[in-house]
């Protein structure tokens, strides 16, 4: 029993990162309606911006955290402006070609800087303690991960349900032109749903370094999180949200039960959560919680 | 209020759309713009709100002035916050969005809270059927009750012309006459000024002051609305009836076909 709740516990905590990345993607999708393949390279920018901050600059964690964000903010910015402002009004497959441009040159940024090489974790998150009783299940850094997503995640479905800039970006997701037509600048919505995508990344980067390190390679989960939002239907937030625990659990459970099993000794836990996947794929097409298309005839 | 003087307007530097179009719409006016598919009507009303700018568009020639300032360089979105407010054709709702929320993005530009809901609050006055369904999912509601829906998101940024695009497309007549008779009241009542494209002449003339008539990017004829429903022509070829006013008979085959002098 023990065995099992600790792998639910730390699913939770990948889960939440999983959830994290995967918002980053619905973002984009619902103001554009394109998939962002530079996720997963944002995602691997904000780890190596952890371990700048917390273990070259020896900033404390909350100031790391913030740094990497105004990061997070200004690059987003930049790529709106720079690279995506041009494309407005161009197909969704020209957006696609120019985020997976992004993420080649955001990977080569990686290896400029950090020359792409493996750096571990060697603390400096807050160490939160649980009583006694649950502490053995979880670590310290991934309560953390699961508090800071948590708080994430429910102020961007604030944002989202309950602000006007919300209203606009959802009013956007449907109908640019219309949005144009009340005097809504487009534009403004875009940059800040860029800037809200790239702050996921990096935050979901950071988390994902207090609990593995950081690596070239870590841009990858980028593709598990696209399993996660297929998973969860590509423009439901909530979906996403369960999804990417859903995910992050049966991937640890998975790999923890049945892994020992196999002749090779691993690997399920990266292919498990596809299987699943592909099962509720055939049965509810649009995802767990995707909008049906509205369509009057 | 808004005069268009002379536009020419050209679609990807090419094609020619407009060819001299001059117009004017006076204050706490309605003024209709008719004519036939592909005369230019709603491109000419996308040169004034400025979306012609996001399709490629461009008014190469003349100008554009609404209340004393040149808008026909301006964004959509400045032309919007200048009281300039379009209801696309084809309705247009945010599908997923609730019939509160599509009439709320209408009122996005204003500070006013309690001028938007008082507003919000006639909008629902004017189309009470609208205010049982507020909390439903738009892209459920039937075609007239979007179009009323749409009609009141642009009545939510309160402004000072409206532009409205083929508002009978596609809705039963007894639906139509409805919302042409609204249209007329909030022209009234709210002292809104009203540009009105519209194929179906019969209705935009009954409620327009005045009207002009399209065809091939050109202003044909125009006239107060009174005049323009007597006019021979019009009636010929916009009403489909015969000179005396009857119903045109197709039995007499060998009748003599008036010609669109205008055309040669």
């Amino acid at each position: 029993m023990t065995f099992f709740l600790t792998l639910v516990f730390s699913g939770v905590g990948l889960g939440m990162i999983y959830a994290l990345i995967a918002l980053g993607f619905v973002i984009i999708l619902k103001c554009s309606k394109a998939f962002n393949i530079a996720q997963g390279q944002f995602v691997m920018l904000g780890g190596y911006l952890g371990y700048t901050f917390i273990l070259v600059f020896h900033l404390p964690a909350w100031a790391a955290l913030l740094a990497a964000i105004a990061v997070g903010v200004v690059l987003g910015l930049l790529i709106e402006r720079l690279a995506l402002r041009p494309l407005i009004g161009q197909s969704v497959l020209s957006v696609i070609m120019m985020t997976i441009a992004l993420s080649t040159v955001l990977e080569g940024v990686g290896v400029l800087i950090w020359g792409g090489i493996y750096e571990p974790y060697k603390g400096g998150f807050p160490t939160l303690t649980l009583p006694p009783a649950y502490s053995s299940y979880i670590s310290p850094e991934t309560l953390d991960g699961v508090i800071l997503s948590a708080i994430v995640v429910i102020a961007l479905m604030a944002i989202f349900r309950y602000t006007k800039v919300g209203l606009a970006m959802r009013a956007t997701a449907e109908d640019e032109k219309v949005v144009q037509s009340v005097g809504i600048k487009v534009t403004t919505v875009y940059a800040i749903s860029w800037v809200i995508a790239c702050v996921l990344g990096v935050v979901s980067g950071m988390l994902l370094y207090s609990i593995s390190g950081v690596q070239q390679t870590m841009s990858d989960i980028g593709l598990k999180a696209f399993g996660v939002i297929l998973l969860g239907g590509v423009d439901s937030i909530g979906g996403a949200i369960i999804a990417g625990l859903i995910v992050g659990i049966l991937e640890n459970v998975a790999s923890g039960y049945l892994d020992p099993l196999l002749p090779t000794g691993g690997g399920l836990a990266s292919v498990f959560p596809f299987i699943i996947m592909i099962i509720v794929l055939i049965f509810k097409p649009h995802g767990l919680f995707g909008t049906a298309r509205i369509e009057r005839i | 209020m808004l005069q268009v003087n002379n536009i020419e307007v050209y679609y990807m530097g090419v094609i020619q759309v407009l060819r001299g179009v001059s117009l004017e719409v006076e204050d706490g006016k309605i003024v209709a713009l008719l004519g036939a598919n592909g005369g230019g009507k709603t491109t000419a009303l996308k040169a004034i709100s400025g979306m012609l700018k996001t399709e490629e568009g461009d008014v190469t020639n003349g100008s554009i002035v609404f209340n004393g300032q040149r808008i026909d360089k301006k964004n959509p979105e400045d032309i919007a916050a200048l009281g300039i407010s379009q209801v696309m054709e084809g309705r247009r709702v945010l599908g997923h969005l609730s019939v509160e929320e599509n009439l709320l993005i209408g009122a996005y530009r204003r500070k006013d809270r309690s001028g938007v809901k008082k507003d919000l609050e006639m909008v629902f006055d004017y189309f009470p059927k609208i205010k049982t369904l507020r909390r439903r999912t738009s892209g459920y509601l039937s075609g007239g009750e979007q179009q009323m829906m749409v009609i009141g998101r642009a009545l939510m940024a309160s402004p000072k012309l409206m532009l409205l695009d083929e508002p009978s497309l596609g809705l039963a007549p007894l639906l139509v006459q409805e919302i042409f008779d609204i249209t007329r009241r909030i022209n009234i009542e709210q002292k809104v000024s009203i540009l009105l494209v519209e194929q179906n002449v019969r209705a935009a003339l009954g409620i327009a002051h005045h009207g002009y008539v399209m065809e091939n990017g050109r202003i044909v004829m125009d006239g107060p609305a009174d005049k323009l429903k007597d006019n021979e022509d019009v009636k010929e070829f916009y009403m489909g009836l015969s000179a005396i006013g009857s119903q045109k008979s197709y039995h007499e085959v060998k009748h003599y076909r008036r010609r669109k002098r205008w055309l040669a």
